[in-house]
C-alpha cells in the first residue's frame, strides 16, 4: 500500500467522447474493446470507452454497472469514481447504465478461472485466458462473487482521475491559466484567483481534448472518501418508503400477472382448466407458459386468487422423489468414477493413515436452502413487433437481453433492460426465470406491458436452491497435534446446473465443489481435499458464498474434531498450523477480541472457525450459553482481511448481515423435497433468523493485504462451524448436520 | 367503500375481502407498504390503524375501521419521524425492503413505550423479518429514536 499507481496505455486506455451537450469518460483494458453503449444514439463505435462518467448540462452522472441488491454497490462504485473526480456524492446522479458487454467483470473472471483445476493438463493461466476471453465475448455484466470492489477499485478511480485531469485541461484552455495552477473541488475547477468553473460548463470543451494517459492515482493518505464512514445514497429513500423497487415499478397500461408452476420443481404442465378462474373479477386471461400457467388480471391479488382456482394436471419432477435418495446419491459419489478434483494433496494421507492404529472418521451434511430475499421476484416485460423492453432487478442484464430476444424472436440488441432496485438477492437474481416467464406471457399479448409478480409461495418453493452437500473426513493425530486430514466433499455442480439454464455447458472440474476447503491456510503434514461431483438432483444455484457456504462448515468441523482428538485448543492449534500471515492475523484478532484465553462460566462455550473464500481470510469466534430453554448465542467476534475497507459503515453492516444470514440458516433452515415438491414454501417453515435470536456482533476489518477484496460473502462460510464448536464446548454435543435445530434446541 | 390513508380520504371499489395491503399498493399506488409473505410472518406490510401496528396482508379492507397510516404518511424525506431519522443516522438499511415494516413496528412500540428494555425491543420487533440481517442496527436505532421521543 501507499505507492502511487500509474496506469499505462498498455494496461488501460482512457478516453472521452462527446455526448449530447457534454462528455463521457471511461477506461477499458481489452485488446479489442466493446463498443461504448452510451454512444449507441450517435451510431459511433469508434471511440472505445467503457463509460463511467457522463457530464452534461444536467450535471455529473456516475455510471455504476454492478447491480445494487442491498449490498450498497451503487454507493461504493460512486465513491470510487468521486474520490478522484473531486465531486461530492450529493452532487451527482447514479445510473446503472444500459446492459453492455463493455461492463464485463474482470474480477469474476479471476474467480471463474478456478473452475479449471491445475493438474488436468490445462494450466490455470491458460484457463484464465480461455475463461476471460469467453466472459469478454459474452460480455458477462454480472454482479456476484464479492467482486464489485475488486473489479472497480482501480478501474473506477482511473475513470474519475482521467475525467478530472481532462476537465482541468479544458479549464486551462478556456482561461489561459496553466494547468499546474488549477485545483479541483466539489465538481468544479478552481482558478488561483478563487474563481470556479463547474464541470458542467467545461464539459463540451473537454470532449474535444485528448485525455491524458499518465494520470497517477492518489495515495491513500490523500483519500477524502475511501476508508471514511459514508452515508449510503439510498438510506433516506429506504427509511421513508420512497425507494422504488422492481415490485413497485409501474408502466403505463400494464397488466398484472401471477403464475403457478408445477409444484414438483421443474416438472411439466400436462394440461389445465381455467373455466372458474376466468369468471373471477378482474381476470383477463389465463395462458400457458413453460412448466405452468399464468393468470393475467388488473391487480396482483386478483391474479394470485384466480391462480388458485385453475385446475391443473402436472407431470413428475426430474429428480428423485425422496430426500433419502438424494442423500444416497451423494453417498454413492465418494468413488473414483465421480472424482472431480484433487487440488490439495500434501504429504501422503494413505501412508499416514495406514501407519496409525487410531483413525478418526466423521460425515457431515448440508441441506438445500432457499435464497428467499424479502422482495418476491418480479419483472415487467413488453414485447413489440421488433423490440422489447424489460424492467427488473437483476444481476445478469446481458443474459436477459439474450433470453428475451430468443423468446420474442427478435435481435437481443433490440431488448432494452432497465435494472431496478432489488429487495435482496443472495444470489437469487443471478437467475432470470421470472423474466423469461414474463416474456412468454408478453409475446402472447404484444404491446401490453406485463408485470409478473411471484407469490411468496411460488418464489420460495421454486427457488433454485443452494446445493445439497456431504463431506467425509478421515484423520490422525500424534503428540497433541493434527497430523493427517483427508477431506472428501460430494455435491452436484452448481455452476453446471446454473449455466444449463442459460443454454451453456461448462467444461472442466468445478472448483466450487471444493471452494472454501482445498485452499485453506493450514500446513497439515498429510492433507488432502478431494471433490466428488454428484449427479444432478434438484436444480441448484449460487447461494451467498456458493460452494464455500457448505464447505466452510465441513472443513472447520472436521478440523475441530481432529484438534479435539489431539487434546489441543481449537484456536491455538489453528494458529500453530497456519501458514499464511494474513490468516494468522485474523485468527489473532478474534482471539484478542474475544479474550479467548479467559474462562467462561458453567454451561458456556466458545468455538472458532476460519475460512478463506473469495480471497478473504475471515475468522469468527462464537460464544454460547446452554440454558434451560436451549442454546443462546451470546456474542460473535469477526475479523476479516480485505486489503482496504472502502466504507467502514457498509463493511460493518455487511459483515454482521453475513453472520446473521449464515447462523439463521445453519440453525433453522432447510428445503426438503417430497415427490419433487418443496416441503417449505413460506416464512413460517423457512424462518432464517429473527431478532430474538440475534447475538451481539463485534467486527474488525484488517488492512494488511495488498489486494482490495469484497466482503459480501466471506463472513458466511465460517459461521456455522464456529457455532457448532461453541455448542460442543458448552454441551459435548457434536453437530455434523445442518440445520442444527434438528438436534439441539435454540432459545 | 371509503378509506382514510395518511390523512387523505379515498373511495375504492374493491371486494371487501381484498387485503388492505393490495388496496394500498395496487389501487392507491402507496408502494412504501411492502408485500413479503402474505401470511403475517414477515411484517413488511405493517401499517398503523388508529396507531396500532397491523399486518395489512391479513386485514380485509372491508373490516378496516379507523385511520390508516403507512410509512409514506409517518414522515417523509423533508419531515422525518423520529424513528426514520434514527434509521438514517444508524444507516440501518441494506436492501431496505423490510425497513418500512420495521419502522412502523418500532414507531408503534415507542408510541406506547418510549423507554423499552432490550427485551421489549426484541419482543416487539421479532415479528419483522430482515433477510439481510440488519438487526443489530435496528436495535441501536430504536434506542436512539426512543431517546429523541423522550426528549421532546
Amino acid at each position: 500500500m501507499g505507492r502511487l499507481k500509474t496506469f499505462t496505455r498498455r494496461a488501460f486506455l482512457v478516453g472521452s467522447v462527446a455526448v449530447a451537450g457534454g462528455v463521457a469518460f471511461g477506461a477499458y483494458m481489452v485488446k479489442k474493446p466493446h463498443a461504448n453503449p452510451l454512444l449507441a444514439d450517435l451510431g459511433d463505435g469508434e471511440a472505445a470507452i467503457t463509460p463511467y462518467v457522463r457530464i452534461d448540462a444536467d450535471g455529473v452522472t456516475l455510471i455504476t454497472p454492478r447491480a445494487d441488491k442491498g449490498q450498497g454497490a451503487y454507493s461504493v462504485q460512486a465513491a470510487l469514481i468521486a474520490e478522484e473526480l473531486d465531486v461530492d456524492l450529493d452532487q451527482v446522479k447514479v445510473d446503472p447504465g444500459p446492459p453492455s458487454p463493455a461492463y464485463w467483470n474482470t474480477a469474476l473472471a479471476d474467480e471463474a478461472a478456478q473452475f479449471m483445476a491445475p493438474g488436468d493438463g490445462i494450466g490455470n493461466d491458460a484457463a484464465y485466458g480461455v475463461l476471460s476471453a469467453v466472459m469478454k465475448l459474452t460480455g458477462m455484466q454480472i454482479t456476484g462473487g464479492s467482486t464489485t470492489v475488486p473489479d472497480g477499485f482501480i478501474k473506477l478511480r482511473q475513470a474519475g482521475a482521467v475525467a478530472r485531469e481532462t476537465l482541468k485541461l479544458a479549464a486551462a484552455q478556456k482561461t489561459g491559466v496553466p494547468v499546474g495552477e488549477l485545483q479541483t473541488r466539489a465538481g468544479a475547477v478552481l482558478l488561483p484567483d478563487g474563481t470556479s468553473l463547474t464541470y458542467a460548463e467545461l464539459a463540451s470543451r473537454a470532449a474535444s481534448i485528448e485525455p491524458p494517459q499518465d494520470v497517477a492515482l492518489r495515495a491513500p493518505s490523500e483519500w477524502r472518501l475511501i476508508g471514511k464512514p459514508m452515508q449510503r445514497l439510498d438510506v433516506v429513500a429506504k427509511s421513508t418508503g420512497t425507494q422504488v423497487y422492481g415490485i413497485d415499478h409501474r408502466v403505463d397500461g400494464m397488466v398484472h400477472a401471477a403464475i403457478k408452476l408445477n409444484p414438483a420443481q421443474s416438472g411439466p404442465l400436462v394440461g389445465f382448466d381455467a373455466t372458474e378462474a376466468l369468471k373471477m373479477r378482474g381476470v383477463k386471461d389465463v395462458v400457458k407458459i413453460t412448466g405452468g400457467f399464468a393468470v393475467i388480471a388488473d391487480n396482483t391479488w386478483r391474479a394470485f386468487q384466480a391462480a388458485e382456482m385453475v385446475e391443473a394436471e402436472w407431470g413428475p419432477a426430474p429428480f428423485p422423489p425422496t430426500m433419502d435418495e438424494h442423500w444416497q446419491a451423494l453417498s454413492a459419489s465418494f468413488a473414483d468414477d465421480f472424482q472431480d478434483s484433487r487440488k490439495r494433496d500434501d504429504g501422503d494421507v494413505e501412508i499416514a493413515i495406514a501407519e496409525t492404529g487410531e483413525i478418526l472418521k466423521a460425515e457431515y451434511r448440508a441441506p438445500y436452502l432457499a435464497h428467499a430475499p424479502l422482495e418476491p421476484i418480479n419483472a415487467i416485460v413488453r414485447v413489440d413487433d421488433d423490440s422489447a423492453e424489460v424492467w427488473t432487478g437483476t444481476q445478469v442484464p446481458r443474459f436477459i437481453q439474450n433470453n428475451v430476444g430468443r423468446i420474442a424472436g427478435i435481435d437481443p440488441e433490440n431488448v432494452s433492460v432497465h435494472v431496478l432496485y432489488m429487495g435482496g438477492s443472495f444470489g437469487h437474481r443471478l437467475e432470470d426465470q421470472v423474466v423469461k416467464q414474463a416474456a412468454e406471457i408478453a409475446v402472447q399479448m404484444k404491446g401490453t406491458p406485463v408485470k409478473l409478480t411471484y407469490s411468496r409461495e411460488e418464489d420460495l418453493s421454486h427457488d433454485f436452491a443452494r446445493q445439497i452437500a456431504m463431506a467425509r473426513m478421515r484423520g490422525t493425530v500424534r503428540n497433541g497435534r493434527v497430523e493427517t486430514y483427508d477431506l472428501g466433499i460430494a455435491m452436484p455442480s452448481v455452476v453446471v446446473s446454473q449455466m444449463s439454464r442459460q443454454g451453456m455447458s461448462v467444461p472442466g472440474p468445478d472448483s466450487q465443489i471444493v471452494a472454501g476447503a482445498w485452499d485453506q491456510p493450514f500446513a497439515i503434514p498429510n492433507h488432502r481435499v478431494t471433490g466428488y461431483r454428484a449427479p444432478e438432483l434438484a436444480p441448484i444455484s449460487s447461494w451467498r458464498s456458493v460452494g464455500a457456504s457448505s464447505n466452510g462448515f465441513f472443513y472447520n468441523a472436521g478440523l475441530d474434531e481432529l484438534i479435539h482428538a489431539a487434546g489441543a485448543d481449537p484456536l491455538e492449534e489453528r494458529l500453530r498450523l497456519c501458514s499464511i500471515p494474513e490468516a494468522r492475523k485474523v485468527l489473532e484478532a478474534v482471539g484478542e477480541m474475544s479474550g479467548w484465553d479467559g474462562v467462561l462460566g458453567k454451561g458456556r462455550g466458545r468455538g472458532v472457525a476460519l475460512t478463506q473464500s473469495f480471497g478473504v481470510h475471515c475468522a469468527e469466534v462464537i460464544e454460547v450459553t446452554s440454558t434451560e430453554d436451549g442454546i443462546r448465542i451470546d456474542k460473535v467476534y469477526v475479523a476479516a482481511e480485505v486489503g482496504t475497507v472502502v466504507d467502514p459503515v457498509n463493511f460493518d453492516n455487511l459483515v454482521k448481515g453475513g453472520v446473521i444470514f449464515a447462523l439463521g440458516h445453519a440453525m433453522n433452515c432447510e428445503i426438503t423435497y417430497t415427490d419433487g415438491i418443496a416441503d417449505q414454501n413460506n416464512f413460517d417453515s423457512f424462518q432464517g433468523m429473527r431478532m430474538y435470536q440475534c447475538p451481539e456482533i463485534e467486527v474488525r476489518g484488517l488492512e494488511n493485504g495488498g489486494k482490495v477484496l469484497g466482503i459480501g460473502e466471506p463472513p458466511v462460510p465460517p459461521a456455522a462451524a464456529a457455532l457448532a464448536g461453541a455448542i460442543f464446548a458448552a454441551t459435548g454435543t457434536r453437530l455434523r448436520e445442518m440445520p442444527f435445530n434438528k438436534f439441539v434446541d435454540f432459545v | 367503500m371509503r378509506l382514510t390513508v395518511d390523512g387523505k380520504i379515498h373511495e375504492v371499489d374493491v371486494e371487501p375481502d381484498m387485503p388492505l395491503l393490495w388496496v394500498l399498493r395496487d389501487e392507491l399506488g402507496i408502494t412504501g407498504v411492502k408485500y413479503g409473505c402474505g401470511i403475517a410472518q414477515c411484517g413488511a406490510c405493517t401499517v398503523h390503524i388508529d396507531g396500532v401496528a397491523t399486518r395489512s396482508c391479513q386485514q380485509w379492507v372491508g373490516d378496516v375501521e379507523g385511520e390508516v397510516t403507512t410509512i409514506n404518511g409517518l414522515g417523509n424525506p423533508d419531515a422525518l419521524h423520529a424513528v426514520q431519522a434514527a434509521w438514517i443516522e444508524h444507516q440501518v438499511a441494506q436492501c431496505g425492503y423490510c425497513q418500512s415494516g420495521q419502522i412502523m413496528s418500532a414507531a408503534a412500540l415507542l408510541a406506547e413505550n418510549p423507554n423499552p428494555s432490550d427485551e421489549d425491543i426484541d419482543d416487539a420487533m421479532s415479528g419483522n423479518l430482515c433477510r439481510c440481517g440488519t438487526y443489530p442496527r435496528i436495535r441501536e436505532a430504536v434506542k436512539t429514536a426512543a431517546r429523541t421521543i423522550r426528549s421532546v
